[in-house]
């Protein structure tokens, strides 16, 4: 159900560029996906759209940008109310828990893995992976209230909390098979991996997040194109 | 006008601790104010209540914490909903527009405020910090042009969620202005910010929030010369 005319900029590779995607199938939006290269050459129609930030994804609405990933979903959720069901909680108390969750998960957790990947000294590797799963320790009892039982942090239903975590479940799979550990296991994160496995079945989520093979690939071109410019 | 039992745990020093204090005035909602240390020796309530990351403001509405000063913000307003006009724009896009500066402010603009307050003058990353901030500023000039639509405030005729982003740091530029003998918000460079500033403090739910240039000056002193000493950043 289109409401408007919908294109988002983005990179199949940026986790959040995918939770934008995730966030316009559960409303099912149509849009006009526009693949840019945001790592070297930014197009002049991202530069145009995002001139603060210069980054991905932008959902463009009737012309008008909207940038942040987060803002981004919180816009289709407040301008397509009549498309399904709400993407965050109804409850004021649920909505606040979702978005420190999410603030969390954006500013302190993910920035970890990140920081693993750019890291090559064993000892700092290992300090920084104590504190990915102290990180997952925190999110797994997020899931175990904010789920209350049920398969999803939205509860029955994929909802915001859901798409911002999920949304690196691929990129979790490359810094699981790159340091040969499980960061949603079932012993220390039980709640987690089962919910990792009903997201990426998800219809919302399913032909979003890429195969990390795919990504492997793609980061190894990136490093490659770095290495080589300097 | 209250609705259930209302704590806010924060600091008169801090311009995020002063953000939800000036909504909970907005809405004229009663709350319980406690002072936090929140520099040296947290105490067990603060601990308790924001055991994620250990810092201020946390709001306590009937027992349950609410973290992280614009979440609490979205919280008061999405609660308190017959207490005066919202605080965010009532439009889809005002509001994105809206969140978008405020994130701003918070993950680009403050953090050069922090790096001028803590350099000395001679220091590079000072006129760094500074490059940085004036072109922060001109674009929220710009931005404030765009969402104010020739009104008072970034909200329009009122107060809203942007001008408390911003305004709550008027503070801290006061003192800035004051320690370093510059101006940092300027008539002549920035004058629809200017004009704002004087409009947003002098509103009543506002101007007994923002802590006094003084008062700023003395704590200042001493808490620069602690975090120097210890290596602290941030």
């Amino acid at each position: 159900m289109a409401k408007g005319d919908v294109q988002l900029l983005g990179a199949w590779s940026s986790p959040f560029t995918n939770r934008v995607q995730m966030a316009l199938n559960l409303k099912s939006i149509d849009y006009e996906f526009i693949e840019v290269n945001f790592y070297s050459n930014k197009s002049e129609s991202l530069l145009k759209a995002n001139p603060v930030h210069k980054t991905i994804p932008v959902l463009i609405h009737d012309e008008k940008p909207i940038c942040e990933s987060l803002i981004i979903i919180q816009y289709i959720d407040e301008a397509w109310t009549k498309n399904g069901q709400s993407i965050l909680p109804s409850d004021p108390y649920d909505r606040a828990i979702a978005r420190f969750w999410a603030a969390y998960i954006d500013e302190k957790w993910f920035p970890l893995l990140k920081e693993l990947g750019k890291e090559s000294g064993d000892e700092t590797k290992a300090a920084i992976m104590r504190k990915i799963f102290e990180g997952a320790g925190l999110l797994e009892e997020a899931f175990v209230k904010c789920s209350k039982g049920k398969e999803f942090f939205d509860g029955d239903n994929v909802g915001y909390v859901d798409i911002v975590l999920g949304c690196f479940l691929g990129w979790i799979k490359v810094t699981e098979s790159m340091a040969g550990l499980k960061l949603f296991d079932e012993t220390r994160t039980p709640g987690l991996a089962g919910w990792a496995e009903r997201f990426v079945s998800h219809n919302a989520a399913k032909d979003i997040v890429p195969e990390p093979h795919k990504l492997i690939e793609f980061y190894m071109m990136v490093q490659a194109a770095k290495a080589s410019t300097g | 006008m209250a609705k259930g039992n209302v704590q806010l745990l924060g600091s008169w020093v801090s311009p995020y601790s002063n953000r939800v204090q000036m909504v909970l005035n907005l809405k004229s909602v009663d709350y319980e104010f406690i002072e936090e240390n929140f520099y040296s020796n947290k105490s067990e309530r603060l601990l308790k209540a924001n055991p994620v990351h250990k810092k201020i403001p946390v709001l306590i509405h009937d027992e349950k914490p609410i973290c992280e000063s614009l979440v609490i913000i979205q919280y008061i307003d999405d609660v308190w909903t017959e207490n005066g006009p919202s605080i965010l724009p009532s439009d889809p896009y005002d509001r994105a527009i809206a969140r978008f500066w405020a994130a701003y402010i918070d993950d680009k603009w403050f953090p050069c405020i922090w790096v001028i307050l803590l350099s000395d003058g001679a220091d590079a990353k000072k006129t760094a910090a500074l490059e940085e901030f004036n072109k922060g500023l001109a674009l929220l000039e710009d931005a404030f042009i765009k969402c104010s639509k020739g009104q008072k405030f970034f909200g329009g005729d009122k107060i809203g969620y942007l001008d408390i982003a911003l305004g709550c740091f008027l503070g801290l530029v006061r003192l800035i202005q004051k320690m370093d003998n510059i101006s940092l918000i300027d008539e002549s460079k920035s004058p629809n910010l200017f004009k704002w500033a004087q409009h947003f403090s002098d509103d009543d739910a506002i101007k007994v929030v923002i802590p006094e240039t003084e008062k700023l000056l003395e704590f200042a002193k001493v808490f620069v010369a602690q975090v120097k000493a210890s290596g602290i950043n941030k």
